[in-house]
């Protein structure tokens, strides 16, 4: 059965790199944004935009290759933000390590749900993963190294690699930015790689997959924990942006934001979920002085692409120009 | 004083009865949650959204009419329903034959709509809604005071529950319902309406949620968020019931507001918890869930 309407892959013209050339132009563009945006907008802005772009191409690994909605990857992302912060400022950790462990945070956290939740399949994954996070979400409410309603504030930005100061949103800025890349073509790596090719066939049709002697659940697992990954550094980028790691990283509404990146950007494609992430912070930027519309927005978005529009921006241009995306 | 366990009685018994209470919530949210998957084959996400609305139907009621408990007990499932009929109409009908996600995705962003709107037009703290003076006051029931309302919306729940099982079990109509849900082209063939079935199941599970909205008006205030976080709750509930059984989701979702209310007395901090930490377990042991006959 396949699973989601997934942008269908063309037969591809090929660079020297062995990329279908309109990736390598693609990625051309997004590098050049990346690379020219601070000196034209807001760069704290721009930090937000590239982690959650970072967490929405990680949430994309699972959604559109491998054909899982995990409704509860706030808990990684959330737990990730955390981890980093109470690392650097209780600890005293160096910004790469406090991220680093922020990722294995995720990691580790999405390897114990993601077993539990790839026992069922469909809706229920999704039911039991959004649980689950609930439940994280509840124990950081308890829980004494959160904060609770506070959260941990005044995280310092600290020295990079113990010398370079991080305080200038300039220089960080650099930091979030060959983070994002770095991990964005470590993604674009997995997708693409032999791993990719057995999870896509998982997607379009598990038990042939199984019949071919694949052990599916590992693979399902594995691509989870990869994405869990990735999405604790995305948190914990974040919390060293914003000197602060709360609540809200971890509420299911978190959860439905990065759902709604990757629908809008177009699920299944390589650059999508980026695009759909720049669109969403952008719109909640302009809507957030009008309060709970941004909440009505964003659901009308969510209606109107489940409806009109399922294959998002980026799907629909690649369908169009009969490109893979 | 007696005590139980080192515990007062009074208090052991308090958090039994809150803990019911909320079972009686859960039995009645997945009970539609389940009938609604079964014909629709979508989980619907604006569940939580939709008991909120049926609170705050009951709270306009009021309000506005001046009229009084006993008629937004039955006339805010009816609002309620008709909303649904609407909605399942409008959106959800487009679905169908689509892959299963895109419902979880759209009944998402329904209660998105829904709830932002409530906000805006009513903010976040919530209204309260008084208990009906026939209902008000308490009775001693020797080892504890019953709330008179409280014990109402215990027995009231179960009732409906059973009633719904009932109807789905043992009458013509619920026959025909689920001879839809295991084959729809074969009953459409027989010559029933089935797209007006899917509907009016829909408007059903619907009413059930406002139902439910209504009863729990006068024990938590009426605000926009008293649905998001109870319908997640309630999906663990659904996971670990499995949605196969009616009768699975009415003693899950008692049993899981009893083991609730019992983690409250005796380790509060985990009272939020458990009912996700029993999901997990279950999982672990019994993917199909509880009463699940397949994966």
């Amino acid at each position: 059965m396949r699973a989601l309407d997934a942008t269908p892959a063309a037969a591809p013209a090929r660079s020297a790199l062995g990329a279908p050339r309109a990736h390598v132009v693609a990625m051309g563009v997004m590098v050049l944004f990346v690379v020219l945006a601070p000196f034209i907008l807001y760069p704290v802005f721009l930090m937000k935009v590239l982690t959650f772009a970072l967490f929405a191409t990680a949430f994309n690994l699972l959604l559109g290759y491998v054909g899982l909605l995990s409704f509860g990857h706030a808990a990684y992302f959330g737990m990730g933000a955390y981890v980093t912060a109470w690392s650097v400022k209780v600890l005293g950790l160096t910004p790469e390590l406090g991220i680093l462990l922020g990722g294995l945070t995720g990691a580790a956290l999405g390897l114990v749900f993601g077993g539990i939740a790839i026992r069922r399949q469909g809706l229920y994954f999704a039911m039991i993963t959004l649980a689950l996070a609930q439940m994280v979400y509840f124990f950081c409410v308890e829980a004494p190294f959160t904060g609770g309603e506070d959260g941990i504030q005044q995280v310092p930005r600290g020295r990079l690699f113990g010398l370079i100061p991080l305080a200038n949103d300039m220089v960080i800025y650099w930091v979030v930015a060959a983070v994002f890349v770095g991990g964005f073509l470590f993604l674009y790596r997995i997708v693409h790689s032999p791993f990719g090719q057995v999870v896509k066939a998982i997607r379009e049709n598990e038990p042939r997959a199984i019949s071919l002697g694949y052990r599916t659940d590992s693979y399902k697992l594995i691509a989870f924990v990869l994405s869990t990954f990735l999405a604790g550094i995305a948190g914990g980028t974040k919390s060293l942006v914003f000197g602060i790691a709360t609540l809200t990283d971890v509420h299911w509404s978190m959860s439905g934001e990065v759902v709604l990146m990757t629908l809008v950007g177009g699920l299944g494609t390589v650059f999508g979920p980026a695009l759909g992430a720049l669109i969403v912070t952008a719109m909640e930027n302009y809507l957030a002085p009008f309060g709970a519309w941004v909440t009505v927005t964003q659901g009308v978005i969510f209606v109107a692409c489940v409806l009109a529009f399922r294959r998002g921006i980026l799907g629909e241009i690649a369908a169009r120009l009969k490109l893979d995306l | 004083m007696h005590t139980i366990f080192g515990i007062p009685a009074p208090l052991l018994f308090g958090q039994l009865l809150l803990g019911l209470i909320n079972g009686g919530f859960y039995a009645l949210l997945s009970l539609g949650l389940a009938v609604i998957f079964g014909m629709l084959n979508i989980i619907n996400f604006a569940h939580g959204a939709l008991f909120m609305t049926g609170a705050f139907a009951a709270w306009g009621l009021l309000n506005y009419l001046g009229l009084p408990y006993w008629y937004a007990l039955i006339l805010s499932p009816l609002l309620i329903g008709l909303f649904g009929l609407v909605l399942e109409r409008l959106f959800i009908r487009r679905l169908y034959g689509l892959d299963h996600l895109y419902g979880l995705l759209l009944t998402f962003g329904l209660a998105l709509i829904i709830e932002g709107l409530f906000r805006n037009a009513f903010g976040s703290s919530g209204m309260p809604y008084q208990i009906p003076r026939s209902l008000s006051g308490a009775v001693n029931l020797g080892f504890m005071f019953l709330p008179l309302y409280r014990g109402w919306v215990v027995v009231v729940a179960l009732v409906v529950s059973l009633a719904t099982w009932a109807v789905i079990e043992k009458t013509r109509l619920g026959a025909t319902l689920r001879a839809a849900t295991e084959n729809a082209a074969l009953v459409q063939a027989f010559g029933i309406n089935v797209p007006r079935l899917v509907a009016l199941t829909y408007a059903g599970g619907v009413a059930l949620a406002a139902f439910a909205g209504v009863l729990a008006a006068p024990i938590y205030s009426v605000n926009p968020n008293m649905g998001s976080n109870l319908i997640i709750t309630v999906f663990a509930v659904v996971v670990i019931g499995g949605m196969g059984s009616i009768l699975g989701s009415i003693v899950s979702g008692f049993g899981l507001g009893v083991i609730e209310g019992l983690t409250k007395v005796f380790y509060p901090q985990a009272s939020d918890t458990v009912i996700f930490v029993v999901m997990a377990i279950v999982l672990l042991a019994r993917p199909a869930g509880l009463f699940g006959k397949t994966a």
